[in-house]
């Protein structure tokens, strides 16, 4: 074992992710702490041009039509390689669409412990202490790993991009491993079909949640929008629903608003709702449960019942 | 075609989770259990599967609750053919380490030529169980998956990425799966055919010989997020809370 981190930078249609700074700066920290190095992994083709912008030990580029868009199975192999190859204290991949695919594969892969859904990271002495936000973010988890090892999955937005970004020195490498007879075929990107309205240009937005209990409430929670001038987006089990277009789907698997409003009507929290609101100006939250994880979010909050709030709201505002 | 669907009952978070006295775990006593709800949208994707071709689907799981036969009985109401379970005594709290072994060494006799899975569980503190069954079955694995098809033996999928970008992939069959949503809502189940599949339906006990089932985490404590800050909570009726609101909102020049 050594002391050393290696982070899993992550790229979707050709751009460096910011989760990849994220953790390329949390990384250094911990390196410092634990006495060891820093290496990035940038897999892709053609990457090599942003390989430069991370402040790493070193950045290791490796290039091949293989890896030009994120296929589960070629970046398992090859970063299951390179975890048997330098044995790292710490492997830190994006709890991410692709990195929730990978993390726990290569956990089992290289007999490692495995965290998910991590916010907090900490060397104290010799030992890694992570927390992880589990149960929708109304629990914290406290965990080491028995061995000292782990692979782990860190949430977006959790540390500072700034830490992460530098000059640290490129190495290109071919592949470990080869990369043939694979079981999975990247075939396309499918971009979202245009048509709807653009929920990230809009200064106020009205967003409905689970709460509003069904599609017949949904006309009222428009109703509100109209009434302020603002759009109505929603969470996302308001979109697998079918109540909601999916061009209205905040967070994590949906888009990131910065509205000057953000009205929430019976809407938990949770981790991955978060991800795409957490910086807006103003946040209000309705939800009947005082415990709601919403709450140590918003700015303002009220536990009444959100149908009760919206009627009062559209007369008040006649 | 033989569909695999690997679930699991995790904790309701509509009601408050407690937690145990030493602080390192939920009370499990004091929380009602249900699907997951990711689970819930396998189960229909393979049902949608099914339906598009020919096939059985089977679901599985461990039953850490004693309450594991009711989700089972609602699977083959909602299209299931048959439905199983690991034999043996769990306790709640199982680790996604625990769940994969154990299912594994049940599914892979099953010999699959698909195995379907929610995307993540609210209590997957130790990984998600899909990437640990594809890597203990040396199956290849996608996940945040939002459609699944298959075409002899090949599964088109697709994979969802943020703002709506998604990814087509094909993926030779045998797999695993995990999804994030069916491409329609899951179903609803008869109340009245789900009791009476109670009485008349056969749940496979499955043995297996897994006992390594750590997951090499010490848990230090589980605790209430600590957070940097709270809402300021609006006192009063809904009518004072919408006029407060109405406040902010002006003063800010928000209306
Ligand atoms: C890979 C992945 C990606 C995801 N991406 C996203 C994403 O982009 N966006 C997203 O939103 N989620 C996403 N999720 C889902 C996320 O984990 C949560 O399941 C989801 O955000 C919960 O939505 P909700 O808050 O509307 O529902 P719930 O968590 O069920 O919350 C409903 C809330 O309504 C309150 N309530 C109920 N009735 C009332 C009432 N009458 N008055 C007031 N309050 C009431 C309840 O107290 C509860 O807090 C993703 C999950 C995964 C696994
Ligand atoms: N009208 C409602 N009033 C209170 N809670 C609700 C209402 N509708 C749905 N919920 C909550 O929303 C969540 C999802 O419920 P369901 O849509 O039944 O799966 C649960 O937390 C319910 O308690």
């Amino acid at each position: 074992m050594s002391n050393d981190i290696l982070v899993i930078a992550e790229h979707l249609d050709g751009k460096v992710a910011d989760i990849s700074y994220e953790m390329t700066g949390k990384a250094r920290e911990l390196a410092a702490a634990l006495g060891g190095k820093v290496t990035v992994a940038l897999l892709g083709q053609g990457m090599a041009g942003q390989a430069g912008g991370f402040a790493s030990d070193a950045t290791l580029v490796i290039d091949d039509p293989a890896l030009a868009n994120f296929n589960p199975e070629a970046y398992g192999r090859v970063i299951a390689a390179l975890i048997a190859a330098r044995a790292p204290r710490l492997t830190m991949l994006g709890s991410t669409s692709s990195g929730m695919d990978l993390t726990a594969w290569l956990a089992v892969r290289s007999s490692l412990p495995c965290v998910a859904s991590v916010n907090q990271l900490a060397a104290e002495g010799d030992e890694l202490r992570i927390s992880s936000q589990i149960y929708g973010g109304k629990v914290a988890a406290q965990v080491s790993p028995e061995g000292g090892r782990a692979v782990v999955a860190v949430m977006a937005g959790a540390f500072p991009a700034a830490a992460g970004r530098g000059a640290g020195p490129v190495e290109q490498s071919a592949s470990p491993v080869s990369l043939d007879g694979l079981r999975v075929t990247f075939s396309k990107l499918i971009r979202p079909e245009a048509g709807d309205i653009d929920i990230t240009t809009y200064d106020k937005l009205v967003s409905v949640g689970r709460g509003i209990g069904g599609q017949e409430n949904i006309e009222l929670a428009q109703e509100l929008a109209g009434a302020l001038g603002a759009a109505l987006s929603g969470s996302r089990p308001i979109i697998d629903a079918g109540w909601l277009p999916k061009t209205r789907q905040v967070g994590k698997s949906g888009l990131s608003v910065k509205p000057k409003l953000y009205l929430m009507l019976g809407i938990s929290g949770a981790p991955e709702h978060l991800e795409g609101m957490k910086d807006a100006e103003l946040i209000l939250a309705v939800n009947s449960d005082p415990k709601a994880p919403i709450f140590d979010v918003a700015h303002y909050g009220s536990t009444c019942d959100l149908f009760e709030v919206t009627e009062a709201l559209l007369e008040a505002l006649g | 075609m033989k569909i695999v669907v690997a679930i699991k009952q995790v904790p309701s978070l509509a009601d408050e989770v407690e937690l145990n006295a030493e602080g390192t775990n939920l009370d499990f006593d004091a929380v009602d259990f249900v699907l997951n709800e990711w689970d819930e949208q396998a189960i229909e994707q393979a049902v949608l599967v099914k339906e598009a071709g020919s096939g059985a689907v089977t679901v599985i799981g461990v039953d850490a609750t004693g309450e594991l036969d009711g989700v089972l009985h609602t699977a083959l109401a909602k299209g299931a053919d048959a439905v199983a379970k690991v034999a043996g005594e769990f306790e709640p709290g199982l680790t996604s380490h625990a769940q994969a072994r154990l299912l594994s060494s049940a599914i892979i006799d099953m010999a699959p030529d698909l195995v379907l899975t929610g995307v993540q569980a609210p209590d997957d503190l130790d990984g998600q169980l899909g990437p640990m069954l594809a890597a203990l079955m040396d199956l290849p694995y996608v996940g945040v998956v939002n459609s699944v098809q298959v075409s002899g033996r090949t599964a088109t999928v697709h994979k969802e990425y943020a703002g709506g970008l998604m990814a087509e992939f094909s993926v030779q069959l045998p797999a695993v799966i995990g999804i994030q949503a069916a491409s329609q809502p899951p179903r609803y189940a008869p109340v009245s055919k789900v009791r009476q599949l109670a009485k008349t339906a056969t749940i496979e006990e499955i043995e297996t010989a897994e006992d390594e089932l750590e997951s090499g985490l010490s848990v230090r404590s589980m605790t209430r997020p600590v957070s940097v800050g709270h809402a300021d909570m609006i006192a009063g009726d809904a009518k004072a809370v919408a006029g407060r609101i109405i406040a902010i909102l002006n003063e800010r020049g928000l209306i």
